[in-house]
């Protein structure tokens, strides 16, 4: 793979570091009027997730990781690996396990897209889009007519992940979700 | 800004001038990348090598020694390869030179100015060595290249080729110590100056023995909000020395595989014939008004940014 050099890195890049994938969240050029300049580096591990912090004389590089991001139909589950098909027309086919599909398991609907990192052409981390649309599978009965703000009961969802909802909601209903956060957004549009 | 500026140095009865930005030598700091310009004199002849100035510094010194007095510049002046939220390629720069001027005045002058552009000030004054041993518990004249290594490799999580000395000493002062220095106090703007630097940074300065017993250069930085605004000398006068630090300076660039630069032949002479004993000081515009406006990126106070540009 090439190297990039400390001032080609910028947000977005993904690099090796430490044997890890990892992608760059910022670079800050620090410079003082006198003396050598230092790129001070925010980078979010792909494989953990954890943020670290480096800094790195100007001009040292560090190796491109072989990291993509694809856009990817989710198909099913066997248990083991869960199974995202391309979206280009190629129908290819590549199973994540639980590692790489993390908390995104709260969110997996088939048919949905979502964004597969591959790394050395194999998964390694799965983001859901930012909102989607779920079906309540238990729930206290709904109360008809209390649309009161801020009154909340807890609600599963198909997935297994649970959310607050609000108390009008019925076992059966499709809700839209924001993943960033889990927080119930609406109804979703049938 | 600018006008409060003009008015504070008529008031003293400073003279504002104008020199080349395009000059046939340039800075030979090896940290600073100068831009060429090829230029030729006349249509058809061949082209020349110039650069964008990376501070009127060398000019003026020349002004100075022909008697003009107190000088000041407000111009641009250019710096390759620096682009960040505090940096841009095309910059704001405000030079003042005051023959006879200790040091001290010279800090007293330009605390004056920040508080004439910024309102009411409290200045104070930390030497390298005692902002290395506060932030740090390391006197940066004693400490072993080693434990410097190793506190860099602990703070800033650097980890790349072994730095020069004074490399480690830049990095933890801008990663550990500049971010306390010159801090607001209950909503009050509090400048620092660091003073009295290693003598191994004294670029233009001159080198004393303070009331310790150690060798320092008289320079100085101003701090406000972390933010370094301005780097003052009590001026090196010794033309033989300044030809020695050109010299210095080309050999360390020719180590590094960086180009060497033209010695400014018009300063030495300049130095020769005798400049006056005075201080000066360099100071980023754009940071100023970045201070005034609250501006967190220096983008936010340029109407074009490099990007834009």
């Amino acid at each position: 793979m090439a190297n990039y050099s400390s001032s080609e890195f910028r947000s977005g890049l993904k690099v090796m570091l430490d044997g890890d994938p990892c992608a760059i969240i910022e670079n800050e050029l620090v410079k003082p009027g006198k003396g050598q300049a230092f790129s001070r580096v925010k980078l979010r591990n792909l494989s953990s997730g954890r943020v670290w912090d480096r800094t790195f004389k100007s001009g040292e590089s560090l190796e491109a990781a072989d990291v993509m991001d694809q856009d990817m139909e989710y198909l099913y589950t066997d248990g083991e690996f869960w199974h995202f098909m391309m979206t280009d027309g190629s129908f290819e086919q590549y199973g994540a396990d639980e590692k790489a599909v993390a908390d995104t398991i709260n969110w997996l609907k088939e048919q949905e897209v979502y964004v597969v990192t591959l790394y050395n052409g194999a998964p390694l981390s799965v983001s859901p889009p930012n909102f989607v649309d779920l079906e309540v599978a238990e729930t206290d009965p709904g109360l008809k007519g209390d649309t009161a703000q801020g009154a909340t009961k807890p609600a599963t969802l198909v997935t297994g992940a649970t959310i607050n909802v609000p108390l009008f909601i019925n076992v059966g209903e499709v809700l839209k979700i924001d993943t960033r956060t889990g927080a119930y957004v609406s109804r979703a549009k049938v | 800004m600018y006008a409060q500026l003009r008015a504070f140095f008529f008031q003293r009865n400073i003279l504002e001038v104008e020199t080349p930005i395009l000059s046939r030598s340039t800075a030979t700091d090896p940290q600073l990348e100068s831009i060429s310009a090829q230029l030729r004199i006349q249509a058809g002849q061949e082209f020349l090598n110039y650069y964008l100035h990376t501070s009127p510094e060398f000019p003026m010194k020349r002004l100075l020694a022909s008697g003009t007095g107190a000088i000041y510049q407000i111009c641009k002046t250019f710096r390759n390869g620096e682009t960040g939220t505090r940096h841009n390629p095309e910059f704001s720069m405000l030079e003042w030179y005051r023959p006879d001027f200790s040091i001290t005045q010279l800090m007293d002058e330009v605390a004056a100015l920040v508080s004439g552009v910024l309102g009411p000030i409290s200045v104070t004054q930390l030497s390298y060595q005692h902002a290395f041993k506060r932030y740090l518990s390391i006197d940066p004249f004693e400490v072993s290249d080693q434990d410097l290594a190793l506190l860099s490799k602990k703070l800033t999580h650097y980890d790349g080729p072994v730095l020069m000395r004074d490399d480690y000493l830049n990095l933890l002062l801008s990663h550990s110590i500049e971010p306390h220095l010159g801090v607001d106090v209950a909503g009050k703007i509090c400048p620092v100056f660091l003073t009295e630097y290693p003598p191994s940074q004294s670029s233009l300065a001159q080198v004393i023995t303070n009331g310790e017993g150690i060798k320092v250069a008289q320079r100085f930085e101003l701090y406000i909000q972390g933010l370094e605004l301005a780097n003052g000398y009590f001026e090196l006068t010794d033309a033989t020395e300044q030809e020695a630090r050109f010299e210095a300076d080309n050999a360390e660039r020719k180590a590094l595989g960086l180009p060497e630069i033209p010695l400014d032949r018009h300063l030495l002479e300049a130095m020769v014939s005798g400049l006056p004993v005075c201080s000066g000081v360099a100071m980023g515009l754009d940071r100023l008004l970045m201070i005034k406006e609250k501006a967190r990126s220096i983008k936010e106070v340029l109407n074009f940014p490099i990007e834009r540009a």
